[in-house]
């Protein structure tokens, strides 16, 4: 019968849309990912097979296979040194400072902004508080340099107001301190505003509602509702940071310190680079360099550990 | 109806009133910069403008754009910042794409996506990536700014976990009709991604323009240096009452320096209206799971 043949299901034809289908290619997605592991390969494996550098006397003629091997010579001389503890000191300052201020400021502006009523006014705040985190450090310490000079406006500023002498705040070690924090801080707390306002938005009204509804104040409100809900958004914000105690922000530093104040202000990214590139000092700015990987490395794996225990976050 | 009490209401006139003078607080050091650049030199130099120019003059901008060494270095940034960006994001989105999919249908995944996290956690640091641009011959040219800088294990992060939210079932209705892979990413994919895609260019456009160091360290001919790089020498160099609070050197540079850090902030400022109209969301879907 004519019309039965057509209902029978002809084999071939299913073989063939079957060996045709796009997701059997798996080949096609490794040639997509083939490109970026490749450069990942050359620009951050290879640089780090060149940590064996750490243990060598390396010299450049020599190259690193034929360099001599000197063991925790430079690890053991690091240790010794007074000046590097100095150095981890100050950048632990800097990070921990950073990483507190830049937890608190925006906590406070994200819910002081969230009583803002009016929309516009609410969106243009938004505007400029996010401003200052794309500007380069760059152009941020040639404005810094010439406003907090001596002569600058600030110093005039605070001159004519109070009686005082002009503030060297990159000249003196403490204000340096004082001036690197809070310009970071000025820099960076509206674009940190931003992931807490998101968590803000995503509290259910109905609570607010009920709450309102029972009698309770917009101060008991802020206590009871947005206060705790915002604490695990908090938790992975700090235990996050914590992967970067030992980075004080290398960008800020090496545009607006100085000789003068080496002591309160010099970080160990600052220092490897003086070390190893002006100094040649080769193997034992790496060694340093290496030290700190270590450390950040422990760090970050504890961090994001407990930051999926307390809030279940995962970055994939 | 808490916003209907009267302390309330004064709080609120209060708080926005504060709000906004913070807000404004963060626009003030680019406006003084702009002033000083568009005032005389001798009241700049004196340190009289603040907020207003004082004998406007664009002379400062035209000694800038007279500048040779400033005009090759705009131009190196600019080089960088649309090749860097558009051969990252290339690379930076297919691999995404492929890391996006499930490890059924893509065995490989897990090991090329650990592969690729490790070089976050780790790096060999400043001297070995220094010595490896030495090796490879690339001193001293542009794709030395570019190729180290290509991948970002983060965005491609960012990009694969937005892949993953797009549905599976268009996916398959487009195997179904017999397209491949390839097919489906151009076809599907990207038109649907393109929101999270521009904020990602953005972002790295914005990271290309505003990098010195990479500059400060493997280019060392002053015509080939990028923009960030040279205004960085020229703020040290002009840096000198840093050291020595009595001498004041460099001074009558004041305005011309401030014109040229402004020009190198300018770009920012113009691609800035549309980082933002969509960067909030593309920042929160890379926090965002199902």
């Amino acid at each position: 019968m004519d019309s039965n043949t057509l209902l029978q299901p002809n084999p071939k034809a299913v073989r063939k849309t079957k060996k045709n289908r796009g997701y059997k290619q798996p080949w096609m997605l490794h040639f997509m990912v083939l490109p970026a592991a490749l450069l990942v390969f050359i620009f951050a494996y290879v640089p780090m097979s060149g940590l064996v550098m750490a243990f060598q006397d390396y010299k450049a003629a020599l190259g690193i296979a034929g360099s001599p091997w000197v063991g925790l010579k430079h690890f053991r001389y690091m240790f010794e040194n007074e000046y590097f503890l100095q150095i981890t000191w100050n950048t632990l300052f800097f990070a921990c400072s950073k990483i507190v201020m830049n937890l608190i400021i925006p906590f406070i502006f994200a819910l002081l902004l969230n009583e803002v009523r009016n929309m516009g006014l609410k969106r243009s705040i938004q505007t400029l508080v996010y401003l200052p985190h794309f500007l380069s450090w760059v152009t941020l310490s040639g404005i810094l340099i010439d406003v907090l000079a001596q002569t600058g406006i600030i110093n005039q500023f605070l001159t004519s107001l109070f009686d005082i002498k002009p503030i060297f705040f990159l000249a003196d070690g403490n204000w340096f301190r004082f001036t690197i924090i809070s310009s970071d801080v000025w820099k960076e707390f509206g674009f940190n505003t931003i992931i807490i306002l998101a968590a803000l938005s995503g509290i259910n009204p109905a609570l607010y509602e009920a709450a309102e509804v029972d009698g309770a104040s917009r101060i008991k409100q802020t206590m009871h509702i947005t206060v705790p809900a915002l604490i695990p958004i908090l938790i992975v914000v700090a235990t996050l940071a914590l992967g970067n105690v030992l980075n004080a922000n290398f960008d800020q530093v090496f545009n607006l310190y100085s000789p003068l104040i080496y002591q309160q202000g010099d970080i160990i990214d600052t220092f490897v680079y003086r070390e190893g590139l002006l100094s040649g000092q080769f193997s034992f700015a790496t060694a340093v360099g290496f030290f700190k990987s270590m450390i950040s490395l422990v760090l970050i794996v504890i961090s994001y550990r407990f930051a999926y225990k307390f809030a279940g976050y995962r970055i994939f | 109806m808490y916003h209907k009490t009267l302390p309330y209401r004064i709080f609120s006139i209060f708080n926005n009133v504060l709000l906004t003078a913070i807000s404004i607080l963060c626009l003030l050091p680019l406006v003084h910069l702009l002033m000083v650049s568009l005032s005389s030199s001798a009241p700049a130099n004196a340190g009289l403008v603040t907020f207003w120019p004082i004998g406007f003059t664009m002379e400062a901008y035209a000694k800038t754009f007279n500048n040779a060494n400033f005009l090759s270095s705009l131009w190196v940034s600019v080089q960088r910042t649309i090749i860097g960006t558009a051969l990252a994001m290339l690379v930076n989105a297919v691999a995404a794409f492929a890391l996006s999919k499930d490890t059924r249908i893509f065995r490989a995944r897990n090991i090329y996506l650990w592969y690729f996290v490790v070089t976050m956690l780790f790096s060999g640091g400043l001297i070995p990536n220094y010595i490896l641009i030495l090796k490879l011959g690339l001193m001293d040219t542009l794709m030395a700014l570019i190729l180290p800088v290509m991948i970002s294990v983060y965005n491609i992060i960012l990009l694969l976990n937005f892949f993953r939210t797009v549905p599976k079932e268009l996916e398959e209705a487009a195997f179904i009709d017999g397209a491949n892979h390839l097919r489906s990413f151009v076809s599907i994919y990207l038109p649907i991604s393109m929101p999270a895609i521009a904020t990602i260019s953005l972002f790295t456009m914005v990271g290309h323009w505003n990098a010195y160091f990479d500059g400060l360290i493997y280019i060392k001919e002053s015509m080939n240096l990028p923009l960030a790089s040279f205004l960085q020498t020229i703020i040290v160099q002009a840096d000198m009452t840093k050291f020595d609070p009595s001498m004041v050197a460099n001074l009558s540079q004041r305005t011309i320096r401030a014109s040229q850090i402004f020009i190198g902030a300018l770009p920012i400022l113009l691609v800035y209206p549309f980082l933002q109209r969509f960067f909030v969301k593309g920042i929160v879907i890379g926090a965002v799971k199902e």
